[in-house]
């Protein structure tokens, strides 16, 4: 629509792109970042274009779908997508929900096993590789219906890393490999300290709470709140007689493209292979027997590294796999600027021992998730900061901890490693203004 | 059913009732001491998945399994100051009804039930809806809880956010 006037509502923006969002500056060691990355409706929308249709984003766990004609369905980028496990040719294939006739979703159920999918609107039929087998009164069309175009319409790209099924809507994105850039060799250690077979544990988390998807990034990696936050996990871990001297110690790291690390020593125990009260005596010679394979298998150093140190890992921009007290799988999207949209999964070895099993169960359920005695407090911080937010008077947030040092966990490098590849990605600002 | 066991159902209905809105009670009025009270040395507080009710917590994962002592520190959690999702409290309403009591023996029964919970918390409003499984041990002339399940109706928890007060 053009009335030849510029409505007064895109003033604001119009000011907002004479400034940068993220700004460094090294000479000052100071790292600030706009809050209208936060709130701005114009900044979520470049976000939706630039970032989630330009990035590989994680659809799924080979694991989920083991059989041919398993499938799963589940929004990927804000976009209802199934991914199924062909029937002839054994492939994961990643199909966009829709039908190629009218769009009606063509997989309407969460998981299951099928041969066909079938739009229940007029009945067009598609196998599990997406080819379309059925067309109910097809001499109806005079001039023919070319059956191997209307296939379901394949995700552009779809590449898998040691089972972690990614997509991108982007056919001319680098290959997954390249993207994954130094979080390759950190998948690598959550998985073969897994003994090299992982599976998806039955059950997911799916929540929501009303903050920005980036608070999320921030605080799946971020060391520094720990204590403060999560006073009351560190409580528990005391009461059943977890020693916290040494307290949680490391490093982060940023692993190019966006991705970044913090690996650090904690009090709390690992099901693979740390022991600690929590697990009971009779875990113990177990967890020694896990450790000492690790040792055999990776050699001390690297099995060290797998047994004892915790990893909180971000992959560009939207994936989290936290390998802490259990291992956790979490995938989020914002529906609005103040909204995300998480969902979370447990990952653990396949064939573990029950008793293992139950005890990664345990570990699991005391910190993390929507019921767990840490998780609810970070939503409660993130809603908070949304909302500080909008009080105003204050423009920037400040990320500058540990500039100028050689960065450990409780400082914020890893976030500064996710913004630089953010505002890479988003342009500057004044491409924002023009975005819209 | 004989008359008798029917007898005896209806009887043990109306102590179940009794108890269960006794115990809802309790945890409207965060009375959560006493509330705990109500559970047996043994006991276990559950809440399976959205996308799993029939959840087993020796084998999938859950939203809570909580033993006795796990139970016991969720209460002293939510007592502190810095459970912060629940500092200040939300102000809850349990609601309890489609009793059901099953399988009555002399030390246990079985009950299901309907529930809704109501939450308001700093102008928002969330409501759990779903199906309490019990298993409850007569003691003296009156019940202790053997097992508390949950489970959860709601598709996910986009609509609640989080489980972070008791169900």
């Amino acid at each position: 629509m053009s009335t030849g006037v510029k409505p007064m509502l895109t003033r604001a923006p119009d000011v907002a792109a004479q400034m940068p969002i993220v700004v460094e500056d090294p000479t000052a060691q100071r790292f600030r970042v706009h809050r209208s990355a936060m709130t701005s409706p114009e900044v979520h929308r470049a976000e939706v274009e630039r970032i989630f249709a330009k990035s590989w984003l994680y659809v799924g766990h080979e694991s989920e779908i083991p059989q041919p004609g398993d499938f799963v369905r589940r929004p990927v980028g804000g976009r209802p997508i199934f991914m199924v496990r062909g029937v002839k040719t054994g492939n994961v294939n990643v199909f966009h929900n829709t039908c190629t006739h009218r769009g009606a979703l063509v997989c309407r159920q969460e998981s299951g096993n099928s041969k066909v999918f079938q739009c229940f609107y007029h009945a067009w039929t598609f196998d599990s590789e997406g080819q379309l087998k059925g067309v109910p009164d097809r001499d109806a069309y005079a001039g023919g219906l070319n059956f191997d175009e209307l296939g379901l319409k394949r995700v552009a790209r779809v590449e898998s890393y040691r089972g972690f099924v990614f997509a991108s809507f982007d056919p001319g994105i680098v290959d997954l490999h390249t993207y994954l850039a130094g979080a390759k060799d950190y998948i690598d250690l959550v998985i073969d300290g897994c003994g090299s077979s992982v599976e998806i544990v039955r059950g997911t988390h799916h929540y929501s709470f009303d903050a920005n998807w980036k608070l999320l990034v921030e605080n799946s990696i971020d060391g520094y709140h720990a204590e403060s936050t999560h006073n009351t996990y560190f409580k528990y871990l005391v009461s059943i007689g977890t020693n916290l001297r040494g307290g949680v110690s490391g490093r982060a790291i940023d692993l190019g493209n966006g991705h970044a690390v913090i690996e650090y020593s904690s009090p709390w125990g690992r099901p693979v292979a740390k022991w600690e009260p929590l697990f009971g005596e009779d875990a113990r010679t177990e967890i020694d027997r896990l450790r000492a394979d690790l040792v055999a298998r990776h050699g001390e150093d690297r099995a060290h590294t797998m047994a004892e140190v915790n990893r909180n890992m971000l992959i560009y921009p939207n994936l989290i796999i936290n390998d802490i007290m259990a291992v956790t799988v979490r995938t989020f999207y914002p529906p609005a600027p103040d909204v995300v949209d998480v969902t979370a999964w447990e990952l653990a070895p396949v064939n573990e021992l029950p008793s293992l099993r139950q005890r990664r169960l345990d570990s699991f359920l005391t910190f993390l998730g929507p019921g767990g005695f840490a998780t609810p407090d970070d939503l409660e911080a993130l809603e908070s900061c949304q909302q500080g937010f909008v009080s105003g008077g204050v423009e920037w947030n400040d990320i500058s901890r540990g500039m100028g040092r050689s960065p450990v966990a409780n400082d914020e490098e890893q976030m500064r490693a996710f913004w630089r590849r953010w505002q890479h990605q988003m342009g500057t600002a004044a491409d924002l203004a023009d975005a819209q | 059913m004989t008359a008798m066991a029917s007898s005896q159902q209806a009887i043990s209905r109306q102590q179940v009732e009794e108890f269960l809105y006794t115990e809802a009670a309790l945890l409207d009025a965060w009375q959560l001491d006493d509330w705990l009270l109500l559970f047996d040395e043994d006991a276990k507080y559950e809440v399976p998945c959205n996308d799993a009710p029939d959840g087993d917590p020796a084998r999938d994962l859950m939203l809570i399994d909580d033993n006795h002592a796990r139970l016991a520190s969720r209460v002293d959690r939510l007592n502190s100051r810095r459970a912060h999702r629940e500092y200040p409290h939300s102000r809850t309403n349990h609601q309890v009804f489609n009793v059901r009591v099953q399988d009555v023996s002399t030390e246990e029964l079985s009950v299901t039930t309907s529930f809704t919970v109501w939450r308001f918390r700093a102008g928002r409003t969330s409501c759990y809806v779903g199906r309490y499984r019990y298993r409850l041990r007569r003691r003296d002339g009156g019940f202790r809880i053997a097992a508390k399940r949950a489970e959860l109706d709601m598709t996910d928890l986009r609509s609640v956010a989080d489980v972070a007060i008791i169900l």
